[in-house]
Formats: structure tokens, C-alpha cells, sequence
């Protein structure tokens, strides 16, 4: 278990793709399921998802937005993480469906993949809507074209698919196809839009994974609470995975923000050691 | 007849309340070589040392203390450490006033008080840690047969020292990245440093004990491998699933649980933000619900993090609150607040989800209940607020249920906790033992580590096939 760095790849401005060495996740992960990763002893412990599989190691895809994600976008190859908890959490429910929807948003397309890798396995016709703000942030593209029956993208300024959001690319589907579940992963205001429109298309269930703030990630502080159907559920082991018609969106969006000046202060300071971070 | 002892027992520094406030460092410094050979002259050496009967794990109290007398200070090492693998934790953060202590004869004169057994325990076990280099730790020989243990907390600790001592492999598997479970994760800093935990740990993994940290089990490792890879096991997961009250206003931002809020302080360094990444609410009015020792934890670390005003609500009164009398007078030396038959009832926040006051309600004491303590009862129309930007709940703990229930034919009771004998730890599962605040719900550290070494004792005896509640 020696959480090294064996691979780093750039996939877009300030989003790099991990291979870390971990023969335990390696061989336990299933996909819908996350890692607690803490990079270094003063670190904070932070919730990834597992994006991928292999002998010794595994797969993680990292975007920038803060000090921590920021240290470990920068951290090379040869080099460890100090702690790796995991896997963690529920893995995603995969049956034969038929038709399935896929909606992947900015660094939620990573964690798409390996549950739409399992839903191939059972056979379900795919039918994917992946989007990012420009083409550089549509990610992992031709690995999802090898998976998918149907496949859209969205950019919010049109250069690469059609112009608009994903839920445009739910209509589209919808106009051809009966879809009964979908899954939805990408920042938690595309999850909230995707459940709205999925419950106005008839679409019986739509699967988001939430990322709410974690500390330990197995359920002994409820740092991560949500409400579902009404209910306090703990994201970290009654999820991460939920109903998206039945989240409280409007209250996990404001969880989400409570740190936000702290956040700053810890970036700001990071930032004045290390310089300018524009290349990332 | 001895002459009578000094009445009152030889003070220990402190830090003064108005400096310890702004710090996180210990509030109770410890005693000097002399200070502490002088107070176990106090002790009166009693033939039937009613003391020992106080102590769950049962340390040869008078025989400790004699050789502290006598300045012989590496005996009385042997001698504590033959019956408690955590010596130091205990000495700070047991309530001796509810046990060894309060079977003390000297504390029985009137206007006298107990030979202070915890100080002198932690004087012991800190002097070993200054004096004592290269401790030669002589290990049994090797019976191969292999145990793991669940939770690294002080049941998990003891249980795993224990059975190393008699010469069984040990695993022990930990979720979180630092062995110790509520000694790292929620006992503060002021009350026990937690360089003394990790020297403690030190002593466990040099009995040839194995920790495994970040390895959540029933994620990480399967609970049918450890059936089929270990010869025995015992659960020491505690009791760590917080409770909420589930008023209304419960997710707004600034409402932690007792857990979060101390695991960010504690384990995390959040009081060292930003040299830690991990934050914390810093807030100026806080709010904590109960009347444990969690709550003056939390209280505390509050006050530390820079309150203004911190104020404890509890449903009872003074005389019910069951946290440690030591605690709370700490805690109204350092200005806590408190506020008797009180009770949230919900909390209020503006339109970004921000906490910014409590809804209370008055209470007042009924008849007794099954504990024995007055029954709280909510006065009609007496409701009022208190403002505040943090609330922390510490209102007790449920079973993970989550680990549990891959455990096929574990029993379980209608609280959620395991079902195990009482004397031996044996749970309805073959070859599954089980102890501390996952069998007892939330209880003290000592008792924890009492049923740690109980459940040890009683593998061993499995092991060696003279014990078999199976059958």
C-alpha cells in the first residue's frame, strides 16, 4: 500500500488523471465508490472518486479549485500520498436496464466512466451527454465513445457539440428514446438541474453522486449529511450515491459553501508561497 | 495506628485559567518526584486495599504507590504497566472519583480526601517516558495462532497488548489514518497531549502488534476474510455513529455534532488552521448542547478557538450532568456558562443557511426514571432565544450499524449494540469477541480498556481450547 504517484496525465486546464499504487483498492474498489486521500501530514483529508482499476493500482481524476487539490495537481510522479482510506462508500446499483441515460459534467465525467463501463458489462444501451464549459474540459472523450450507442456534448460557449447545457442534451435523447433511469455526476448545481428536468421528462429515477463536505468518510461525524426524501442520511455510507429527485438540493448547495472563507485564506497563503498557478 | 495522613492531597500545578484559555496545551501539569513520593506517603498500604476493587482492570494500586514511597520509581513502571498498557491516558482522563478513588480508605476520614491514585499513576507512566531509554520488552514465545482486532481505540489497544503479551499475532485495523480512536479523535489536546497517545501506541506496537490504518472494515477488508484468515476476533469499534436531536434547522451551517467538531479540533489540527488545511467554524457565540464530558470537550475547545461567549444547555440540572466533576469546575473556571432545564428546540439561520440563534424551551425535573434521574418535562409557552453562530451537539453516540450487520449472526439489542457475556466478552458469533461502548454504548475510557482485557484473558482461553461458549 504505498500510495505512489505511478502516472500523471494532464487531461485539461488544471484536471489531471492519477495512477496510484494501491494493490488493496486495486482489488476491492466497484464503481460508484470513493477514496479519502490525506497527501501529506498536515494535510487535510479530502473525498475522491475511483475512476478505474488495475492490477496494483488505481485510477483518480483530480481538478484544481483549492489549496489541496491545487498540491496535489502539482505533485509528480515517483512521489506518495500519505494516506488513502477506501474503498468507501456504497457501490453504484448496476442491472440490466436497457436504455440508460449518462450525464457527465467537468470532472464528474471521471466518475462517470467506470459506472458506465459496469452498465456495458450488463448490456445496457448507453446513451451519454458529457459536458464542460469549452472543449478542453470535455474529458476522457474516446473512452467513452468506445462505450457509448448514443453519444452528446455540450459546451456552454459551442466549441465543441451543441451550444448550451446538459439538460439540452437530455431533451434530445428523450425525444428518441424511453428513458427509465439515468445517472448523474458533476458539480451539485448540474445534479440539482438534471433531477429537475429528469422529473419533468418522466424519467423514473435519476442516480447522483453527491460530494458534500467529508472529514472521516465512515460515518462517525456527520459532517456529510444530507437530506433525502426527508430524511438525514450520511453521503459517506448511505450513499454516495441518492435519488436526485429526492435530494434537498437548495440545502446541500449551501452546506457546501460554509467554509468559503477559510478556503480562501488557505488558498490565498498557498498561493503566495508558490506563485503563479496559471500553467496547471 | 499510623499517624493520620495529611488531609487534602498534594496540589498539582495547573495552568492558570485566564493563559490556558488561549492555548491547547495541557491545563494539568503533573507532579514533581518529590510531589508525588510525598503524596503516596498518604497512602496507607490497607491489607484489604479496597482501592484495587475500583479499578476495572484491577492495577495493584498499593504495590505501585509503595515503590513511588520508596523512590524506586522503575518498579513501580513494572508494576503498573503488568496491569494497564495505557497507564498515562488513564491517569489523566479516568474518574477516579467514581472509582479506585472513591473506594479509597483515606478519602472515608472525615474532612479527607483520597489518595490522588491517578496522579500518581500518570506520575509513573510520564517519568518512564523521561528516564526510561530502550525499555527491553521481553515477548512470550510465539504461539501462532492469529487475532484481529477491530478498532484501534483503548478496548482494541488493551485487547491487542493483552494477547501479544501472551504471544498471539495481532492485527488491529483502523479506519482512520491515526491509531487511538477517541483518545486521538476526541478526548482535546488541554487534557490529553497527543504526544503522550502516540508514545502510549509506541509501547503496543513494540509488543510485535501490527496497526493497520485506513483500512475501514467491511470496505477495505471483508468480514468473511477475517473469519476465514484469523483464529479469533474481537470488535472494539466504540460507539461512534453522533446522535442528532433532529430539531428543526439541523443541517444549517454552524450546527456540528460533538464527533465533527472535535475530530476537526483533535485529530485534524483545525486550531492550527491555516498550518493544518483542516477548517473550523471559529465562533464567536457558541452553543453546546448536553451535559457530558463530549460537551465540556466541546465547550472548551470552543472557548480556545477564541469564543466570546460560550454557553452549555443541558435538560437537568447540576446535580444530574453526568460529565466529570474535575471537568466541569474547569470549565466555570474558564468561563463557561451554563444553563440548567434548558433544551433546543430549533434552530434558527438567516437566508445563506447561516446559524444565528437557538430556540429553547424551559424544563423542569419530574419524577425519577429508570436511571434514577429526574425526568425532564418541557414548561408550555417558555420558550426564548439564545443567539449564537455555532451549535455543538453532544448528546451521546449510536452503533455503527453499518459493520455490524456484515456480521451474520451477530446478535444484536434493541439499541443497536452487540450482545456479548458480560464476564468473558463472547458474542452469539463463533470465535467473535466484542467489548467497550459497541457492547456498553458511550462509557469511559477505562471501562472500555477493562473490557478489553477481560476479552483477552477469555480469547487466550479459547485459543488454548479451555474455553468454548460455542459448543
Amino acid at each position: 500500500m504505498s500510495n505512489e504517484i505511478l502516472k500523471k496525465t494532464k487531461l485539461a486546464p488544471q484536471v489531471y488523471d492519477f495512477i496510484i499504487k494501491n494493490e488493496e483498492i486495486a482489488k476491492r474498489a466497484k464503481p460508484g465508490q470513493f477514496v479519502v486521500v490525506r497527501i501529506r501530514e498536515k494535510g487535510e483529508r479530502i473525498p475522491l472518486t475511483i475512476a478505474d482499476t488495475y492490477e496494483n493500482s488505481f485510477r483518480m481524476v483530480v481538478r484544481a479549485v483549492g489549496k489541496t487539490t491545487y498540491e496535489l495537481c502539482m505533485m509528480e510522479e515517483g512521489q506518495h500520498l500519505s494516506d488513502i482510506a477506501g474503498p468507501l462508500g456504497n457501490p453504484s446499483e448496476i442491472d440490466y436496464f436497457g436504455d440508460v441515460m449518462l450525464i457527465g459534467g467537468g470532472v464528474g465525467i471521471a466518475t462517470l466512466l467506470p459506472i458506465a463501463k459496469e452498465l456495458k458489462r450488463f448490456n445496457n444501451r448507453l446513451h451519454v451527454i458529457l459536458g464542460g464549459r469549452n472543449k478542453d474540459y470535455v474529458i476522457m472523450l474516446e473512452e467513452f465513445e468506445n462505450l457509448c450507442d448514443e453519444l452528446i456534448i455540450t459546451t456552454d460557449d459551442g466549441s465543441m457539440g451543441i451550444k448550451g447545457v446538459v439538460t439540452d442534451g437530455m431533451d434530445l435523447v428523450m425525444k428518441n428514446t424511453k428513458i427509465n433511469i439515468a445517472w448523474a455526476v458533476g458539480p451539485t448545481i448540474m445534479m440539482k438541474f438534471c433531477s429537475i428536468k429528469a422529473k419533468e421528462l418522466g424519467i423514473e429515477k435519476i442516480w447522483v453522486s453527491l460530494n458534500p463536505i467529508m472529514i472521516d468518510g465512515t460515518g462517525m461525524c456527520g459532517a456529510c449529511r444530507v437530506t433525502v426524501d426527508g430524511k438525514m442520511k450520511f453521503a459517506c455510507v448511505d450513499g454516495p450515491e441518492f435519488d436526485g429527485e429526492k435530494v434537498d438540493w437548495d440545502e446541500l448547495l449551501k452546506r457546501l459553501s460554509q467554509y468559503r472563507d477559510e478556503e480562501e485564506i488557505s488558498f490565498g497563503k498557498f498561493k503566495e508561497q508558490v506563485g503563479d498557478l496559471s500553467w496547471l | 495506628m499510623a499517624l493520620k495522613p495529611p488531609a487534602k492531597k498534594v496540589r498539582m500545578k495547573e495552568q492558570e485559567p485566564q493563559e490556558r484559555i488561549h492555548n491547547f496545551f495541557e491545563v494539568a501539569l503533573g507532579y514533581s518526584e518529590r510531589e508525588a513520593m510525598e503524596e503516596a506517603k498518604r497512602c496507607l498500604q490497607c491489607v484489604h486495599h479496597p482501592c484495587v476493587s475500583g479499578c476495572p482492570v484491577g492495577i495493584d494500586i498499593p504495590g505501585f504507590i509503595k515503590k513511588i514511597k520508596e523512590n524506586r520509581f522503575y518498579e513501580a513502571v513494572k508494576i503498573l504497566k503488568y496491569y494497564n498498557n495505557l497507564p498515562a491516558v488513564c491517569g489523566r482522563v479516568c474518574p477516579q472519583e467514581t472509582q479506585c478513588e472513591a473506594k479509597c480508605v483515606v478519602g472515608k476520614i472525615p474532612g479527607s480526601e483520597p489518595v490522588a491514585i491517578g496522579r500518581l499513576e500518570r506520575f509513573v507512566a510520564d517519568w518512564e517516558a523521561v528516564n526510561v531509554k530502550d525499555n527491553q520488552i521481553e515477548l512470550p514465545e510465539n504461539k501462532n495462532k492469529k487475532v484481529a482486532v477491530i478498532g484501534s481505540g483503548p478496548a482494541g489497544l488493551t485487547a491487542a497488548a493483552d494477547l501479544a503479551k501472551q504471544g498471539y499475532v495481532v492485527d488491529v485495523f483502523e479506519a482512520l489514518h491515526k491509531p487511538g480512536g477517541v483518545l486521538v479523535y476526541g478526548i482535546p489536546e488541554f487534557r490529553l497531549p497527543k504526544s503522550i497517545v502516540d508514545r502510549e501506541i509506541a509501547y503496543i506496537k513494540s509488543l510485535s502488534v501490527r496497526i493497520l490504518v485506513n483500512t475501514p472494515v467491511g470496505r477495505a477488508v471483508t468480514v468473511e476474510e477475517l473469519l476465514q484468515n484469523y483464529d479469533a476476533i474481537f470488535i472494539g469499534v466504540g460507539a461512534g455513529t453522533p446522535k442528532f436531536m433532529n430539531i428543526p434547522g439541523t443541517n444549517l451551517n454552524g450546527v456540528y455534532s460533538a464527533n465533527e467538531f472535535l475530530t476537526r479540533v483533535n485529530l485534524m489540527k483545525a486550531y492550527l488552521f491555516p498550518e493544518f488545511d483542516t477548517p473550523i467554524r471559529k465562533g464567536k457565540k457558541v452553543v453546546v448542547v448536553g451535559g457530558g464530558n463530549v460537551a465540556m470537550d466541546a465547550a472548551r475547545s470552543a472557548l480556545r478557538l477564541g469564543a466570546q461567549e460560550v454557553t452549555v444547555i443541558y435538560r437537568r440540572t447540576e446535580q444530574e450532568m453526568p460529565a466529570r466533576k474535575e471537568e466541569y469546575f474547569h470549565a466555570v473556571e474558564e468561563g463557561v456558562h451554563f444553563r440548567w432545564l434548558t433544551q433546543p428546540i430549533e434552530y434558527l439561520g438567516d437566508e445563506k443557511g447561516t446559524l444565528i440563534g437557538v430556540r429553547c424551551i424551559t424544563m423542569e425535573l419530574g419524577e425519577p426514571d429508570k436511571t434514577g434521574r429526574r425526568k425532564p418535562i418541557p414548561i408550555e409557552d417558555s420558550d426564548f432565544v439564545i443567539e449564537a453562530d455555532t451549535v455543538v451537539e453532544a448528546i451521546g453516540t449510536d452503533a455503527n450499524r453499518f459493520l455490524l450487520n456484515q456480521f451474520k449472526g451477530l446478535s444484536i439489542n434493541k439499541w443497536g449494540y452487540i450482545v456479548a457475556d458480560e464476564q468473558t466478552g463472547a458474542t452469539t458469533l463463533k470465535k467473535v469477541f466484542a467489548g467497550g461502548d459497541i457492547v456498553t454504548g458511550a462509557a469511559t475510557v477505562i471501562e472500555a480498556m477493562g473490557a478489553g482485557k477481560k476479552a483477552a484473558y477469555w480469547i487466550g482461553k479459547y485459543l488454548e481450547g479451555e474455553f468454548n461458549p460455542w459448543k
